[in-house]
């Protein structure tokens, strides 16, 4: 392994390449000392570089001569624990089915529209959602909210909330008779009191808050989604470096996958729509440009159609490209009413 | 937040030091450069790295607050749980008590529609005591074009609360709070800007008003401290290309056909669809076949509702509390009635 690749500092590596070492096993089987020497470093950094040194070589894996790849996990075990953790559904049976039961848990979900379709009230949804409890068939766990354009409203959460539970108790009436006990014990104000609410102001507050995500997850373990509305905000206005604007969307994109991966948590981005030339035409697109639209998992992009709001999945690696039908209304998101109607007539 | 110095932050002194020396001051400038990039400028290893980016976003990190503890301040903190209301009856209904503290209302329409009137009303609702609904307060009104006229203010004040502005000197008062700035230019405003932030936690300031915001075009309005603010906006007619859609929507070229004769002239909000995302609630106020109707065309909290409303000496009126709802993206669209029936001298319209 090269020198090079060490996470070591600039004039550390500079004093190792002059004193002649240029790979890692050329200094690997000295003693700490004799590379002070040699470096004309304390014994201490002489140490520590070895200690980096000999962290790397075990990641690296090539050498080590055994069968498996250290650190990987075969795809039998990935289908296991992708079973173990239920959907985050939608609440609109349509939206859930072409999702394939809903928001994974694990992946980063992206969702697009124009102003007004809907996009914060399916992230309201999405955080009411994520706390409904496991034996109701939810995750039963707390959300994190990232407010950047200052569109949460608690009265809406509220009003969510409350439209929630009692779908939830008329769901519990109808399916078991003995249900007393797991009685549903929840009052809005509990389902308000687990969404925990951050309200960003610049791009800078952003990108700390997902570095501080690290820390305050592993503090509050069931924390199940987390949901940025919108990430692309502060990215839009007063940038005059593009190239740093995509080198930090794309350094955020990936703590965010790194976070639903060690954490075993959903996260949701809310984007919003630009308007770009292609083939002769004005089109619409999701914003932040084409390196930003790699960073997802899935990508759904939520569109008018006539008088019905529409969901299309845009992007995804593991399901299809469909359209599917919802509807807002006053307690959230629901299956859209054309669809009941010809229900009813059958 | 983003602007703190790193000197402040007690970061262990070695490191800190390291980040001046290098003219890293800023959390803005630390945390704009990824992590590798800081360890080459600061010739440090990673781990130092990590953790002093660690510890510099814990301290620039936005506080954390449960949505419970959200809605128990506005409750007991808040005049009237965080609303303005506005005295219109049905709109204040769908907008759960008037206009939000705290984010940005936008109202959007062809000019005469009435939008300078609903600023006028609001700023003097704002001024107005506790006890007749209002909130007491300073108003600060920007007014770009030129079109705030104090004594359709007091007019509007004597025909919707006479026992008030009858009263001697209460009219004195009232308008005495309402602070108009003229600024001429985007720069002049940006830079009274910070004044105003100043003198909001000065001087009970517990109404912003921009008339209007398209005359500026202004880049982004940070989060003010919980106050309403209220901005206008202009439209534009809107030409046969930017009806857009997405690649995977299939175009009827029949639809579009159709559409260019359609007598209503086809008008769109200035300031584009970048500025439509930035606001929190919409409100379109449009005419159509006779009628003027002001439309909840954004909200997060409210359906999709239009209401009738007609202009009189005490400023704006309801026709009627409940709105009709709307369906579909026609609750975006802005109508406006030519002057036809002025202009062609049928004899019939202008008499009256």
């Amino acid at each position: 392994m090269e020198v090079g690749r060490l996470p070591i500092s600039a004039s550390q590596r500079g004093k190792l390449i002059a004193a002649g070492y240029t790979t890692l096993s050329s200094f690997s089987s000295l003693s700490p000392s004799h590379l002070a020497r040699d470096l004309k470093i304390s014994d201490n950094e002489a140490a520590e570089i070895m200690r980096v040194a000999s962290h790397s070589h075990r990641l690296d894996g090539s050498a080590a001569g055994c069968g498996t790849v250290n650190g990987a996990q075969t795809a039998w075990d990935m289908l296991h624990e992708e079973e173990m953790f239920p959907r985050i559904t939608t609440s609109c049976m349509d939206l859930d089915n072409i999702l394939g039961g809903g928001i994974n848990c694990k992946e980063v979900t992206e969702i697009g529209g124009v102003p007004g379709i809907g996009k914060t009230q399916l992230g309201i949804q999405l955080a009411i959602n994520v706390q409904i409890p496991v034996d109701y068939g939810g995750l039963g766990g707390k959300a994190i909210y990232i407010d950047t354009e200052g569109s949460f409203m608690v009265e809406r959460a509220l009003q969510i909330a409350e439209a929630c539970i009692e779908d939830m108790s008329e769901c519990g009436g109808l399916l078991r008779k003995d249900f007393q006990a797991c009685q549903l014990k929840m009052h809005p104000n509990n389902i308000l009191e687990n969404i925990f609410y951050f309200r960003v102001c610049s791009y800078t507050e952003q990108i700390a808050l997902i570095n501080y995500l690290d820390k305050f997850i592993s503090e509050h373990k069931d924390v199940k989604i987390v949901i940025v509305d919108s990430v692309t905000f502060h990215f839009r206005q007063d940038f005059d470096d593009m190239a740093l604007r995509t080198r930090l969307l794309s350094g955020m994109a990936l703590k965010l996958m790194k976070l639903a991966k060690d954490f075993s948590l959903a996260v949701v981005l809310l984007n919003q729509v630009t308007n770009k030339y292609i083939d002769g035409s004005f089109q619409l697109t999701l914003a932040l440009g084409d390196s930003w639209s790699h960073s997802c998992t899935n990508r759904v992009i939520l569109y008018w159609n006539g008088n019905e709001r529409y969901a299309y999945i845009d992007k995804s690696p593991s399901l299809r490209s469909a359209s599917a039908p919802y509807s807002v209304t006053s307690k959230g998101i629901r299956n859209s009413a054309s669809n009941c109607k010809r229900i009813k007539m059958m | 937040m983003a602007n703190k110095q790193i000197s402040q932050m007690g970061l262990p002194k070695s490191i800190a030091n390291v980040f001046a020396a290098r003219n890293v001051f800023t959390a803005k400038d630390a945390l704009s450069l990824t992590e590798f990039e800081l360890m080459e400028l600061l010739d440090v290893g990673l781990a130092q790295v990590t953790s002093a980016v660690a510890h510099i976003s814990e301290i620039v990190c936005p506080p954390c607050q449960t949505a419970l503890s959200l809605m128990e301040l506005r409750v007991q903190n808040e005049h009237l749980a965080g609303h303005l209301p506005t005295h219109m009856k049905g709109l204040d209904e769908a907008l759960c008590g008037g206009i939000p503290f705290g984010v940005l209302t936008e109202l959007v329409g062809p000019a005469g529609i009435g939008k300078t009137q609903f600023c006028l009303k609001l700023s003097l609702l704002a001024s107005l005591p506790a006890s007749y609904g209002g909130l007491d307060g300073h108003v600060i009104y920007i007014d770009v074009e030129s079109k705030f006229s104090s004594r359709r203010l007091i007019e509007i004040g004597v025909k919707s609360f006479p026992e008030i502005f009858h009263r001697k000197g209460m009219a004195q008062e009232m308008a005495g709070r309402i602070h108009v700035l003229r600024p001429a230019s985007l720069s002049e405003f940006t830079e009274s800007l910070q004044q105003i932030k100043i003198s909001l936690l000065q001087n009970q300031v517990k109404l912003l008003v921009i008339d209007s915001m398209a005359a500026l075009v202004t880049g982004s309005l940070a989060e003010f401290s919980r106050i309403p603010v209220v901005v206008t906006n202009q439209v534009r007619s809107q030409s046969r290309d930017e009806i857009c859609h997405y690649y995977f929507q299939v175009q009827s070229w029949n639809e579009t056909i159709e559409d260019r004769t359609r007598h209503d002239s086809h008008l769109v909000a200035a300031l584009g669809i970048n500025w439509a995302h930035a606001v929190t609630i919409r409100l379109v106020l449009e005419a159509k076949s006779d009628q003027r109707f002001i439309k909840v065309a954004k909200s997060p909290i409210s359906p999709p509702l239009a209401f009738p409303f007609n202009i009189t000496s005490s400023g704006i009126l309801l026709l009627s509390d409940d709105g009709i709802e709307l369906t579909g993206p026609d609750i975006n669209a802005i109508h406006c009635q030519g002057h036809n029936d002025i202009i062609n001298f049928g004899g019939e319209s202008l008499q009256c």
